[in-house]
């Protein structure tokens, strides 16, 4: 027997596609274009979080050699009005929060930019600012929907529930802001050509920014382009414009020449989006043999004046565990602050330190392992949505991730360090939504795929490639992708974890497509055979499965008991997220979620002062991501999982789900270690110490 | 304005330069080698890391006006003869990168840092002092070592791996 199969490219171990060009400096992002005669733009910021502009001053700043212009609200471009009021850049002398642009300089030089930008003199008309989130504030409100979804449920009679209960929970939890920090700071590169404009952008949806500005400034969408090709990270914050890219698109066309733009890192905190901070009520009720009665899980967070946008903090409350009696409720309070905006893992990621912390609670006070607590609790169907699971593997996540952490382990102290192990769950729901994509066949016999979908350092670009060689019946090397332009076929953008399902998708059907053309053809034409393909009409069918994917954390901790620092000693992620299209660059994906679990758990936090009404440690000196040293040992592991409901590939998404559940594993490590409940995100020493 | 006479990556520069310039803006801006990233502009993040005289620094808190004379190495010129440096092929191989904006920072960071341990000096987590011997790189060592280079897709597990594997 010598029969040779084709190893198939997906679950292949592939090298990252891009990873030459990134390690050689090669790849091109946004700001990097060499464009001749760029012009540098550099922003004017508020500096009161209420009230509005009474006089600029520009004298200074204009008599400075190398300034081409300052724009503000007195001499802007006049832009039609787009759903997010973030976007009205300088239609106005009102001030919404600390940090917002009131202005821009424009000059020859990035020096002359930033030296011209703190010459202008900006008078204000301050108003008393209400910046202090509180679970009391009396202007805490009903959202009409969390992201489309109703803000609040009640299934049978939670409070009943609580009352008879043998064993309850009854907790208050809350979480920072956090900031979502890519190392590229948000950046734009604008050229006009006529009613044309290209605009180079570090983007995660390249499709949805060319609408808006298409929008915006009154033009056909086709006469704007929106070049993503390489992005340095993005993790929400780069998913729909940020003001900055309307100043560099308004102010190359006042300028009549390009123009660029780079947030500093500063600027980043008040105008790139952030996490608002939560507070929660997690109520659990239970009978003695651990069965939940009822789950509530109560959210109260923030929106700023000009967007509104609610982190859905108790949504994975509604159908993580089986529970007769079921209430969770969103509310916000819009406030004078930056505009918070999706950060990796929305809502799931804070709720599910609520949540899971609260299972924890529960199990200790049952005197069930936290492990067979879940186990027990595990739904046979969605009960939110009524719908079976299309694949469902929390339990055998934490079956498989406990034999292979040997959990549990008895808490132990070695010198001065108390070590205990902490276990928490993480879901995150498949999302998919329509993009479409062209395949080619072309007559060298290599294959060509245009989607507009972004590689935000995911992997598209491999996995898309993969997927094709596949459905092609082609090898992995002939397949070239291209993708990061809104002139390719639309697609949606690289975030909600759905990039690879939804982009996916639409390359497996035109993939199909050109193989049934090219089997009407004995030889490729000339000019090459294409075929395209749109998932919009697959999509419109309605749900007949819930879908989402899951993840057991498992974490050793040591606490110094004389200092109270806190290190993750061990991290084990188990997940069951379907098909892994490309096992080293997943494991990538999760091992990125875990380490911003060590941050979200002992390091992040943005801290807003109420005087000024801003946040106001806004640099990596003093907000910290965790870096090197803070990352000891961490593993991945999968439990097999076939799905053949979710999409063609029977892939999950995986951007997030690294991410949930593991702030809760640690502060459950915590108080296996030192007995201390810390219920108050980042567990830092001052809070812990005290307490030891 | 002033004259500033350099070499980067091997060729030998006679510029003018502005003197609010920073190495990295003159390197980017300037001279179109934009490996070298900005992440925040002021030394915190290490993406704009790049070889003067052989040491790592950060190129954005350094003038250019003040490098005269000094030899500058970016992650452009790691390369020699079409090969790449080792390091690079390492982290490629142990996939050490994700949206690659802070990897060439990384890769300039740890081609110095192998050199440093090299040559004796020790880091906040080395044990032994007074040796004059080259300082073993276990992962602990590597990890205190890389720590002044930030990736926020969180590919430390990776980074730490690709440098292990170059250290030998």
């Amino acid at each position: 027997m010598s029969t040779t199969v084709r190893p198939l490219s997906v679950g292949a171990s592939l090298e990252r596609a891009d990873a030459r060009l990134k390690v050689t400096g090669e790849a091109r992002y946004a700001y990097e274009y060499p464009v001749e005669g760029v012009a540098y733009a550099a922003l004017v910021q508020a500096t009161v979080a209420c009230g509005a502009v009474e006089s600029i001053d520009t004298s200074a700043a204009l008599a400075l050699p190398g300034v081409i212009a300052v724009i503000s609200h007195e001499n802007a471009l006049a832009l039609e009005p787009v759903e997010d009021a973030e976007l009205a850049v300088l239609q106005s002398p009102r001030v919404a929060y600390r940090g917002q642009i009131v202005g821009a300089v424009i000059a020859e030089r990035i020096e002359v930019a930033r030296e011209a930008a703190a010459l202008v003199e900006v008078g204000y008309a301050p108003e008393v600012h209400d910046v202090v989130l509180r679970d009391d504030h009396p202007r805490l409100r009903r959202p009409e929907t969390v992201l489309g979804s109703p803000a609040d449920t009640d299934e049978g009679d939670i409070e009943g529930a609580l009352a008879g209960a043998a064993v309850t929970v009854d907790e208050r939890y809350t979480t920072p802001a956090v900031h979502t920090n890519p190392m590229e700071p948000h950046a734009t590169l604008a050229l006009w050509d006529g009613d044309s404009v290209t605009i180079y952008e570090a983007s995660q949806f390249a499709a949805g920014a060319q609408a808006i500005v298409a929008e915006a400034f009154a033009l056909p969408p086709a006469n704007v382009r929106v070049i993503a090709s390489h992005v340095g990270g993005g993790f929400g914050a780069k998913g729909y414009p940020r003001p900055p890219m309307f100043v560099a698109v308004m102010a190359a066309k006042l300028c009549g020449r390009p123009v660029k733009i780079a947030l500093t890192r500063r600027q980043m905190f008040p105008i790139a989006g952030y996490r608002t901070p939560t507070a929660q009520r997690v109520r659990l009720a239970a009978d003695s043999q651990g069965q939940l009665l009822a789950v509530g899980h109560d959210a109260f967070v923030q929106t700023s004046r000009v967007s509104e946008f609610v982190e859905p903090v108790a949504f994975d409350a509604r159908s993580l565990y089986r529970a007769e009696n079921r209430a969770t409720s969103h509310r916000v309070v819009d406030l004078d602050v930056p505009s918070p905006g999706f950060v990796r893992g929305p809502g799931h990621v804070p709720g599910s330190f609520g949540l899971e912390s609260a299972m924890d609670e529960l199990a200790e006070r049952l005197g069930i392992d936290p492990i067979e607590l879940r186990i027990r609790n595990e739904p046979d169907i969605d009960q939110e949505s009524g719908l079976p699971y299309s694949s469902r593997s929390l339990v055998a996540c934490l079956r498989e991730g406990a034999e292979r952490f040997g959990w549990p382990r008895p808490r132990r102290r070695e010198g001065g360090w108390l070590i205990g192990s902490g276990v928490a769950a993480g879901s995150f729901p498949c999302f998919q939504m329509a993009s479409s994509a062209i395949a080619r066949a072309e007559t060298s016999g290599r294959y060509t795929v245009k989607i507009d979908a972004t590689d935000i350092g995911t992997g598209a670009r491999t996995v898309l490639a993969q997927i094709a060689a596949d459905e092609l019946d082609a090898p992995y090397e002939l397949v070239d992708i291209e993708l990061g332009d809104s002139r390719l076929p639309y697609a949606i953008g690289a975030f909600g974890s759905m990039g690879t399902a939804s982009w996916g998708h639409a390359v497996v059907d035109a993939c199909r497509a050109l193989k049934a053309r090219l089997e009407e053809y004995e030889e490729i034409p000339e000019e090459g055979l294409e075929a395209s393909a749109d998932t919009t009409e697959a999509l419109e069918a309605p749900k007949q499965y819930s879908s989402s994917a899951y993840g057991a954390h498992f974490a050793e901790v040591r606490v110094d008991a004389v200092t109270g620092e806190v290190r993750v000693s061990e991290l084990l992620g188990m997940f069951g997220a379907g098909r892994i299209i490309s096992p080293p660059l997943a494991r990538s994906q999760m091992l990125g979620g875990m380490t911003w679990g060590i941050g979200a758990a002992l390091l992040e936090e943005s801290l807003l002062d109420a005087r000024f009404g801003d946040y106001v440690n806004s640099d990596f000196a003093a907000y910290h991501i965790a870096s090197c040293a803070d990352v000891e040992r961490l593993e991945v592991g999968w439990v097999a999982e076939d799905d053949p409901h979710v999409n063609p590939m029977g892939s999950k998404g995986i951007g997030e789900l690294g991410h949930v559940g593991v702030a809760a594993a640690i502060a459950n490590g915590v108080y296996a270690a030192t007995g201390v409940r810390i219920r108050d995100l980042p567990i830092t020493p001052d809070k812990l110490l005290p307490r030891i | 304005m002033d004259e500033l006479t350099i070499t980067i990556n091997g060729m030998d520069r006679e510029l003018v330069v502005d003197e609010r310039t920073t190495l990295l803006d003159l390197l980017r801006e300037e001279l179109g080698l934009t490996g070298a990233k900005k992440g925040c502009d002021q030394g915190q993040c290490g993406a704009c890391t790049v070889l003067l005289d052989g040491r790592r620094v950060l190129s954005c808190m350094a003038l250019a006006i003040a490098q005269d004379g000094r030899e500058v190495v970016t992650i452009e010129g790691l390369a020699q003869d079409g090969e790449l440096h080792p390091l690079q092929e390492a982290f490629v191989a142990h996939d050490a990168l994700q949206c690659g904006y802070c990897t060439p920072g990384q890769i300039c960071s740890g081609v110095a840092m192998l050199a440093e341990a090299g040559e004796g000096w020790p880091s906040a987590v080395t044990a032994e002092l007074t040796g004059d011997g080259p300082v073993a790189l276990d992962e602990r060592e590597i990890r205190e070592r890389m720590s002044g280079n930030l990736c926020r897709c969180g590919a430390y597990v990776n980074i730490v791996a690709a440098v292990r594997a170059v250290s030998g």
